[in-house]
């Protein structure tokens, strides 16, 4: 079971690396950091340029791969580089990640209870009203891209506020800006905009974990272990939790880390949308704005998030498959 | 020439057309029997209609006004739909209409290829991992698992600078090249499935090269799986291909996509309805319909799904 998960683990870190070093290697290679300083009103000397951008490990005439061990050697120092004008990226790196974080940690822990929760009660209910009127909610979820989705439930935020006469939701930034008050102020106000982009991922999220479940839970409710179950006088709720759903998480785990990657898509959306000074924010800013180094930094936490997914994904496995943890 | 005798038994003149008994020895064909059982579902019939009405919209509604999407009606700036603007139009006087049809054609031509594209990829390389197996198999999987480990979408957000002023079609290969991989496992353990089968196996022993199994007796016999794949795929690259221009890094000004549309519009969701409302409309009514023909389809493929959807 430990060699289970070792394997795995080793495996995921072989991996993490590669794929950051490929999103590097892409980045250098498309990226253009010499124009940032180009773009400058004076435009600096060409040997001022060249030397700023060797400082940074940025400059473009350095062959990519000396660029590329420089790079890998100052990440095995855990230092990500520097943006063009010198900053660090790792400090940028520290002020982002919890933004990003927690919208991921909440939509990640809701999203995934709730859609185990609506897809096990669909395939309870099945063919009936509520199983059908859940199977088409989540099929037009499902449907609509979740930048579309998340101007929809704006402009839902935006109704209920007029409804009620106060800005109960917020849907632009993470807090406001220079509010003091005790921590309940301060908390209240985060809540207040936490709650819009949290619903835009969770809903995507509920409606497609939702669907797997309801088939996996749907594959169990005929076996003989469930009708045996009953047959020995459980409860019904006993039979349906203990022995049904504990046996339809297992197929049901491995679409999880599937839907984590989709999950980070959304919160790039979210966080640019919802003007969230995340990663997902500082990634696409930085493709934008040349910025190798960070954008090298970006897919390495994108990627690091997803196998952490897996591995989590792995060991709710082994936990509901005794057959893993015995081989 | 031989004649069938029912060619001979001619309806007799003023008589009654003589009905030919059914012949009973005859087996629905396959795909006769998927068709049956696709359109008795309401809901993939329904999905069907509205494509096969959005791909007539696109390619000849255009032809039903005079505006361009790359007109501008300097005597109507934001003005909300009416007879003379159907979809109404933007801060810049650009005819909504227009705009949301090329936006739609595009993300339907789009669509199109990259599910074409990635099917292919993914039938090949799922097969050959399959049927060859050993170092084959090993290397094409590992590559698999290290394209899903970054979502893709970061890899084209990160190489579309490089694409940036190229023609589209680089950013249609782009997208295939990273929507394969799931469905090439998929097809890898259908296709180690199909190995040892009878068939596949007296196709080996009669000496038939490796290439040409895979081509003329696996991938035949996993065709249904792979053209719901390629209609779901549908639906999966234009989301990619909208969310990519909807942040500025799939098509470009002066094209438009349903994507750069919505981007447009979202600040003025509230205020200009129409700007946000027909572009957002057209994407959802696209990708809910092709999900629903592909679940459909899915259905009448393999009726035992049905049941346990």
């Amino acid at each position: 079971m430990l060699k289970f998960l070792l394997r795995r683990l080793a495996n995921y870190i072989v991996l993490v690396g590669l794929a950051a070093s490929m999103a590097y290697l892409l980045a250098a290679a498309s990226l253009d950091p010499r124009s940032n300083y180009e773009g400058r009103n004076p435009p600096p000397p060409p040997a001022v340029v060249d030397r700023e951008l060797s400082a940074y490990n940025l400059n473009d005439r350095k062959p990519l791969a000396l660029r590329y061990v420089t790079w890998l050697d100052g990440l095995r120092h855990g230092d990500l580089g520097r943006f063009s004008d010198g900053d660090s990226v790792n400090a940028e790196f520290g002020r982002r990640i919890g933004v990003s974080l927690r919208l991921l940690l909440i939509a990640t822990v809701v999203g995934g209870l709730l859609g185990v929760a609506v897809g096990a009660y669909s395939a309870i209910r099945q063919y009936h009203f509520a199983d059908q009127a859940i199977t088409l909610a989540s099929f037009l979820t499902i449907s609509i891209p979740v930048f579309v989705l998340a101007v929809l439930l704006e402009l839902v935020a935006v109704a209920f506020n007029q409804a009620v006469g106060a800005s109960v939701f917020i849907y632009t930034g993470e807090y406001t800006p220079g509010l003091t008050g005790g921590f309940w102020t301060l908390a209240v106000d985060r809540l207040q905009h936490l709650v819009i982009p949290t619903v835009t991922l969770v809903l995507g999220e509920v409606a497609i974990l939702s669907r797997y479940q309801r088939s996996a839970m749907l594959d169990v409710l005929g076996s003989d272990f469930v009708r045996t179950a009953r047959a020995k006088g459980l409860r019904r709720r006993t039979a349906l939790i203990k022995h049904a759903l504990r046996t339809a998480l297992i197929p049901a785990a491995t679409y999880f880390a599937y839907s984590f990657a989709l999950l980070f898509v959304g919160a790039v959306f979210v966080e640019k949308i919802f003007g969230w000074h995340g990663m997902g924010e500082l990634f696409l800013d930085s493709v934008n704005g040349n910025e190798v180094n960070a954008v090298a930094a970006g897919a390495l936490f994108a990627s690091t998030l997803v196998l952490i997914a897996g591995l989590l994904s792995d060991l709710a496995y082994a936990a509901l498959d005794p057959r893993i943890r015995v081989s | 020439m031989n004649i069938h005798p029912d060619q001979l038994a001619a309806p007799l003149p003023g008589g009654q057309a003589q009905v030919p008994a059914p012949d009973e020895t005859q087996v629905p064909s396959r795909w006769g029997l998927v068709a049956r059982r696709f359109f008795s579902q309401r809901l993939a019939v329904a999905g069907l209609a509205v494509l096969i009405a959005l791909f007539l919209v696109a390619f000849l509604g255009p032809y039903l006004t005079h505006w361009r999407h790359t007109d501008q009606d300097v005597s109507a700036f934001l003005t909300p739909p009416s007879g003379r603007h159907w979809f109404g139009t933007t801060q810049s006087g650009g005819d909504v209409y227009a705009l949301t049809l090329r936006g739609l054609q595009k993300s339907l031509v789009i669509g199109l290829l990259v599910a074409l594209i990635s099917t292919a990829v993914a039938a090949l390389v799922g097969s050959f991992a399959g049927y060859f197996g050993g170092w084959t198999d090993r290397m094409l999987m590992w590559l698999v698992e290290l394209l899903l480990v970054l979502p893709s979408f970061l890899f084209l957000v990160i190489l579309s600078p490089w694409f940036r002023g190229k023609t589209w079609l680089i950013f249609v290969v782009l997208l295939a090249a990273f929507a394969w991989m799931v469905m090439a496992r998929i097809v890898r353990g259908m296709t180690i499935s199909l190995r040892e089968r009878e068939y596949v196996v007296a196709a080996r022993y009669m000496g038939v090269t490796g290439p040409r199994v895979v081509f003329r007796h696996v991938l035949p016999n996993i065709s249904s799986l792979l053209i719901i794949d390629a209609t779901l795929g549908v639906s999966a690259a234009i989301i990619g291909e909208t969310g990519l221009s909807y942040l500025g890094f799939g098509i470009q000004a002066p094209d438009v996509s349903l994507g750069t549309l919505i981007a447009d519009s979202t600040d003025s969701a509230t205020t200009h309805p129409w700007l946000f409302g027909f572009p957002a409309g057209v994407l959802v009514a696209i990708v809910l319909s092709v999900n629903l023909v592909g679940d459909g389809l899915r259905d009448a493929v393999d009726p035992s799904s049905a049941a346990t959807r």
